[in-house]
């Protein structure tokens, strides 16, 4: 077993350096300084990747002029949204107008928090981190009903209707997937989640439960997909049916910061995606010696965001291939189909823990 | 509720078949795999991309056989035309968009003096050159069409005058 140190030598040198009160401080904005750089510089990507896998699902060739291939594409897009002028309705209901776009981003800054990007990279290590995880993910859906309602629209109030419906439902698979993966790791702590798939590839949670891991990552990546709002399922936006959703009566900076969150949501999900079941900051190691030898010299955090970056591929797999369900097909995929097997299979990951049937 | 109706495919089915079975669901997971496999190919294979760079590819421009630019009038190597200012392409015009300016040669003979062509209203419609008899006219490559003036819109297809 691998010791895995879980303090930063630039934290160490903070501490040596400044007196215990100071460098706590300092070590604390070191790190929000840090979220802050990761979430725009991956939404800016992530705006950017999605431009360009699109287009190529569809024969296209996706930005191609700002900036070598497109790469500043994204930034001339927030420019534009920046300077628009911001168009406030007259009768929208001001507060919750002004705080729903809040809410989906400050969402995804604190699961981001939580997660491990290698074995001493990672905000806060919390004993109940799943919990947390899934507590403040609560708050996306809190923006989207709230920007809905206080938008006083039609369209938006249905949108966000829907998308409340959609994402109190799809929370439960998501939840059981991750309770399987506690279940068998034996912590909520994700740190601790990952370093209990130390070993070769078949210790990871998706292969090491036999069945039952794969069948959970299949429903982790149904469910977050729907979380995400993202198609096949982003039945809150439905541009063809509600012009828009819940999003309709925003404009400039206040629709760009929703915009923002679905696809900091979308890395954040893929971090957890990875840190469940492929193994988060862990190389793969294949059994055999040389090959394991030079995989395990790549650093953590480059083989954590290599398989976020696979789920999030994933992702915009599915989102430009399949086409939207109905509402009612949404919520019987959820409450006839994935909850139940989700269920058997938490049975069965029970099993298999209690009667030690994992792969050695 | 069981009579059959035949479906879009041609495949009898029957009418009211909703019920879940096993081999039902295989059939529509495997659906899936085969709609992602599809996606894949256009992603693994960067020759289907069928966007063509513009301003780049300008000197490399391929035209589909049909397509229709500003009408243009083939001339041969002596600038000779076949045009004989019959002026069925004037007729043809919905916009009034070409005028067949005549004019007589040495022998007296009513020959076209100036085919004025007005860029600015013709929607590139191909009436004038199915109406043409002798094929003197024909739909060009020519798409870049800005001008700064609107008199730089007319002009002249014939290179000579009076033949």
């Amino acid at each position: 077993m691998t010791d895995y140190p879980a303090l930063h030598p630039v934290g160490d040198w903070i501490r040596d350096a400044l007196p215990p009160p100071y460098a706590a401080v300092a070590n604390g904005a070191l790190a929000v300084a840090s979220m802050v750089a990761l979430v725009t510089v991956t939404a800016i990507f992530l705006i950017w990747l999605e431009r360009k896998v699109c287009a190529r699902f569809q024969a296209r060739l996706g930005p191609t002029r700002v900036g070598p291939f497109g790469l500043l594409q994204p930034i001339a897009d927030a420019i534009k949204l920046l300077m628009k002028e911001n168009i406030r309705p007259r009768k929208v209901d001001k507060l919750a107008y002004h705080l729903a776009p809040l809410l989906p981003i400050t969402g995804s800054f604190l699961v981001l928090a939580v997660i491990p990007f290698s074995h001493n990279l990672q905000v806060a290590d919390l004993s109940a981190g799943v919990v947390y995880v899934v507590a403040v993910s609560g708050l996306g859906i809190l923006g989207v009903l709230i920007g809905g309602w206080g938008s006083n629209n039609k369209y938006s109030l249905l949108g966000a209707m829907r998308s409340g419906a959609q994402l109190f439902s799809y929370e439960l698979s998501l939840v059981l997937c991750m309770l399987l993966v506690v279940m068998a790791a034996g912590t909520a702590s994700l740190r601790e989640i990952v370093l209990s798939q130390q070993g070769t590839v078949l210790d990871w949670w998706i292969f090491k439960m036999p069945l039952a891991g794969l069948v959970a990552f299949a429903v982790f990546m149904i469910s977050s997909t729907a979380e995400l709002n993202r198609g096949p399922l982003d039945l809150s936006e439905a541009e063809s049916e509600l012009t828009g959703g819940f999003h309709t009566e925003y404009t400039g900076i206040t629709f760009s910061m929703f915009f923002l969150a679905e696809f900091v949501n979308m890395f954040a999900s893929a971090a957890l995606g990875a840190t469940f079941f492929l193994g988060g900051f862990l190389a793969p190691q294949f059994g055999i010696g040389p090959v394991d030898g030079v995989l395990a010299a790549i650093p953590g955090v480059v083989w954590f965001f290599a398989k976020a970056y696979l789920i999030i591929f994933l992702y915009m797999w599915f989102r430009w291939t399949f086409p939207r369900l109905r509402i009612d097909h949404l919520l019987s995929l959820e409450w006839k189909f994935l909850l139940p097997v989700s269920l058997a299979n938490l049975l069965l990951g029970a099993t298999l823990v209690t009667f030690g049937l994992l792969i050695p | 509720m069981n009579e059959e109706i035949p479906a879009a495919s041609g495949v009898p089915v029957k009418a009211g078949n909703n019920r879940p079975s096993l081999r039902r669901f295989l059939g529509d997971a495997a659906s899936l795999f085969k709609g992602m496999g599809t996606t894949f190919r256009y992603v693994s294979r960067p020759r289907r991309v069928v966007t063509r760079e513009y301003p780049e590819n300008r000197g490399d421009l391929k035209f589909p056989e049909r397509f229709r630019g500003q009408v243009v009038m083939p001339h041969d190597g002596n600038d000779d035309h076949n045009c004989t200012a019959c002026t069925l392409c004037e007729k043809a015009c919905p916009n009034g968009s070409i005028s067949i300016l005549t004019t007589k040669n040495l022998a007296s003979k009513r020959v076209l003096g100036a085919f004025v062509y007005r860029l600015s209203s013709c929607t590139l419609c191909n009436l004038c050159i199915e109406a043409c008899p002798f094929d003197a006219i024909r739909m060009g490559h020519g798409f870049e069409m800005a001008a700064y003036s609107r008199d730089d819109l007319d002009l002249i297809l014939n290179r000579t005058e009076g033949r």
